[in-house]
């Protein structure tokens, strides 16, 4: 039976270098490709035409960026009654396309497709559908679960601190969303309302992970009372590695396996959705093995032995 | 130390509970009477999927008013009214755009040519109402007494208890109150309307000076539901309407063939999960599989509505990945008790001693996670839904700083996360643990391979 036995006090100081060398390149690359807002959340232009025959979403697609140099969303309408057909295409943005632009459009797509007489039939300018409002209610609502939680771990992992515990766990989640937020940004994917859903799923799951190591070592706490906290917390990961691996092979295959599937059938805007998810669910299952546990570690060797140092600094 | 043993028969009785769950769940029972489908129990083809998914309606807004007297910040707080109406009406996926340059508001929401549940005219148009509740003198409209949200607070549905009938309660704001102290003082009948329809004219047998009122006017439960909704998500600031030629059927954002993408890698996902825990796991792993079937049955269950007269839920992805994370779950919850199992087992423990202590010992971990994520589902649905729903009013007073922000996306997550972590405690930990402890007392499933010892030995 394999048994890891890996010495995660030493590991932290790698795992932090990794963890922050993966952010500075997704942030290097986040200035290069700049955040691609979906047109949800910064408003934009939305332009209709009138079309007969048949069309398909990527070649309008490709049409549109190539006239614009811009990237657009494109899909199709038909009326109610069946008797005509409609391109719409939004583009982000703060300002309106302006008129010019939008007659480039115009030629651009009437010529690029002939034969589906394109016709010019509406424009809007709009305001994001999801306000500024949204992001400070999203960070509110998550705040007051973190309170709930940190109330709830502290509670129940009372004989091993929980409050501290529960606070190492956040830093964990934090990285998670942050390894979200960059993947999607580095893979050149609009930040839509699918990243959202991703980052509410880190949430829990990142949580849940390290719950399960707290678990153990709340439980080995019980068996061995006077052991050290870091040799406690070093068996307790070793001893749920295990568990943490196939679950999360488990997981990020079945997320794969979406990736996968959506290719094969040419949906890409699947994209924006699973992708963030595979990077953020590995996210966070190393970051609860690699850091939130040794972490915790530290701060509680750290409240230890802290008057100890006031005293040897006085000393000297 | 023994507890009570279970019986053989357990294993499949739980067995045939989630097959028949899972059966209904998936396909439903529905039969045919004349040419009309009648739905008994709904299955997952009878769920509402998001615009994303399956494509929907949009509709363009023009406001029956000149344009030049409109301010953005009305366009604005129409934008917002029209949201509330939706997510009132469970409808919690859709797009809500304001041009407040050309003045028109433009809503989609999710509709399929074929569904005949929905009629998405009538809901247009009740979108663009003003709706706005009026107390008048006498029997018309000429002199009015009090309207709309200036004067009333909220309202909601009651039953009157000696006729059993149903109306509609109101609560009077204070300027509210005063106007309607004053006017039963001075007039002896007053008409209750809503926009240009009078629903009722009471006559006034002494003076009201309290800050509630009932309106009586032959309502069913679901017509005196919809008047409170309306009244509560508050009137628009103009009348909206639609050049009904122009309604436009959209074709899922996602692409066309969604819908059927995410069923092929829905299965092919589950089945590789499946696999993988029944490798590493062999008879827990079995064990395991069942329970997550049960635990997606449920999930589907409550979001189709599963009994015939309820409303479907509408499945967007942001509910996917509540789906994709309850499952993960889990998965996760069926993992740490089968490999403790196995732990046990590899330590010395016999089958039973093994079984009974991996299931104890994983309990703590299983339930905290859960727990933990139940309480994040239960904070998003009470910062993102419906404002008058019991999770809202429990959250109101700090969200309230915040402005309403109804997103139906994050709450459908948050609805599918805790069905989803809800059954997870049914299945992950009760039903597969009564299903390992039947199933290990057959002779025939006794044997140290099938919980991850050696082949031959002990």
């Amino acid at each position: 039976m394999t048994k890891f036995n890996i010495d995660f006090n030493k590991t932290l100081k790698w795992a932090a270098i990794i963890y922050a060398a993966v952010i500075v390149v997704g942030i290097v690359l986040t200035c290069i490709f700049g955040v691609k807002l979906d047109i949800n959340f910064s408003g934009g232009t939305r332009l209709s035409y009138t079309y007969t025959g048949d069309l398909s979403v990527s070649k309008v697609d490709a049409a549109v960026d190539k006239a614009l140099g811009t990237d657009a969303a494109v899909s199709f309408n038909t009326s109610m009654n069946g008797s005509t057909k409609q391109i719409v295409i939004t583009l982000p943005g703060n300002n309106a396309l302006s008129t010019e632009k939008q007659s480039a459009l115009t030629t651009a797509l009437t010529t690029e497709f002939k034969s589906n007489n394109i016709k010019s039939y509406d424009s809007n300018s709009v305001s994001p559908t999801i306000a500024g409002t949204f992001f400070a209610k999203s960070i509110v609502a998550i705040l007051i679960a973190g309170i709930f939680v940190v109330i709830y771990v502290g509670f129940r992992f009372r004989n091993i601190g929980g409050i501290s515990a529960a606070l190492t766990a956040f830093v964990a989640l934090i990285l998670d969303c942050i390894v979200a937020f960059l993947a999607c940004t580095a893979f050149r994917l609009p930040v839509d309302s699918n990243l959202i859903a991703v980052i509410l799923t880190l949430l829990g799951y990142s949580l849940n992970d390290t719950i399960v190591i707290y678990d153990r070592v709340r439980e080995n706490r019980k068996l061995y009372p006077s052991k050290d906290t870091s040799e406690l917390v070093n068996e307790s990961v070793n001893s749920v590695m295990i568990r943490t691996i196939v679950t999360t092979v488990t997981t990020v295959m079945a997320v794969a396996t979406i990736i996968v599937v959506a290719e094969i059938f040419g949906l890409t805007t699947l994209r924006s959705f699973a992708i963030p998810m595979v990077f953020g669910l590995l996210s966070g299952s190393i970051s609860s093995i690699f850091i939130s546990g040794p972490l915790w570690v530290k701060w509680k060797n750290y409240v230890a032995t802290r008057p100890v140092k006031v005293k040897k600094s006085k000393k000297k | 130390m023994k507890s009570k043993k279970t019986s053989k028969a357990t294993f499949f009785v739980v067995l045939v509970l989630i097959l028949a769950l899972t059966f209904t769940a998936f396909f439903g029972i529905s039969g045919y009477y004349g040419d009309i489908r009648q739905v008994y129990i709904k299955g997952a083809q009878d769920i509402r999927w998001g615009i994303d998914i399956s494509g929907g309606v949009e509709a363009v807004f023009s406001p029956d008013k000149k344009v030049d007297e409109i301010t953005s910040a009305d366009m604005e707080s129409a934008k917002t009214i029209i949201e509330k109406r939706l997510v009132a009406d469970n409808v919690t996926d859709y797009e809500v755009y304001a041009d407040s340059i050309n003045k028109q508001i433009i809503v989609r929401f999710p509709w399929t040519a074929n569904e005949t549940s929905f009629d998405p005219l009538a809901a247009i148009k009740k979108l663009g109402k003003t709706a706005v509740l009026s107390f008048c003198a006498n029997t018309d409209k000429s002199t009015v007494i009090l309207s709309g949200s200036a004067d009333i607070a909220s309202a909601s549905v009651g039953v009157l208890t000696e006729t059993n009938e149903y109306v509609v309660n109101l609560k009077f704001t204070d300027s509210g109150m005063s106007k309607f102290k004053t006017a039963t003082g001075k007039y002896s009948q007053i008409s209750i309307w809503m926009d240009d329809e009078m629903i009722s004219a009471p006559s006034v047998k002494e003076q009201i000076t309290t800050n509630n009122a009932y309106i009586e006017g032959n309502f069913t439960a679901e017509t005196a539901q919809d008047l409170a909704n309306q009244i509560n998500a508050g009137s628009l600031p103009f009348a909206l309407t639609v050049d009904e030629s122009k309604l436009q059927v959209i074709s899922p954002t996602l692409g066309a063939n969604a819908l059927n993408v995410m069923v092929i890698a829905g299965a092919i996902a589950f089945a590789l999960v499946c696999l993988i825990m029944i490798l590493r796991y062999r008879l827990p792993g079995v064990i395991a599989s069942i329970a997550l079937l049960g635990q997606l049955a449920g999930m589907i269950a409550c979001i189709s509505g599963y009994f015939g007269g309820l409303e479907s839920f509408t499945l967007t992805i942001p509910g996917i990945a509540g789906i994709i994370l309850s499952v993960g779950v889990g998965v996760d919850a069926n993992v740490i008790a089968s490999e403790r199992i196995r732990e046990e087992f590899r330590n010395g423990k016999t089958i039973d001693g093994a079984i009974a202590a991996g299931f104890e010992n994983s309990f703590n971990a299983v339930l905290d996670g859960n727990v933990t994520i139940v309480i994040i589902a239960a904070v998003l649905m009470g910062a993102f839904g419906n404002p008058d729903s019991l999770l809202a009013k429990i959250f109101s007073p700090i969200m309230a700083l915040l402005g309403s922000s109804i997103t139906g996306s994050i709450y459908s997550f948050g609805y599918t996360l805790f069905v989803g972590v809800v059954f997870n405690l049914i299945m992950g930990i009760y039903a597969s643990k009564f299903m390992m402890k039947s199933i290990s007392r057959y002779k025939v499933f006794r044997k140290p391979w099938l919980f991850g010892g050696a082949k031959n030995n002990d």
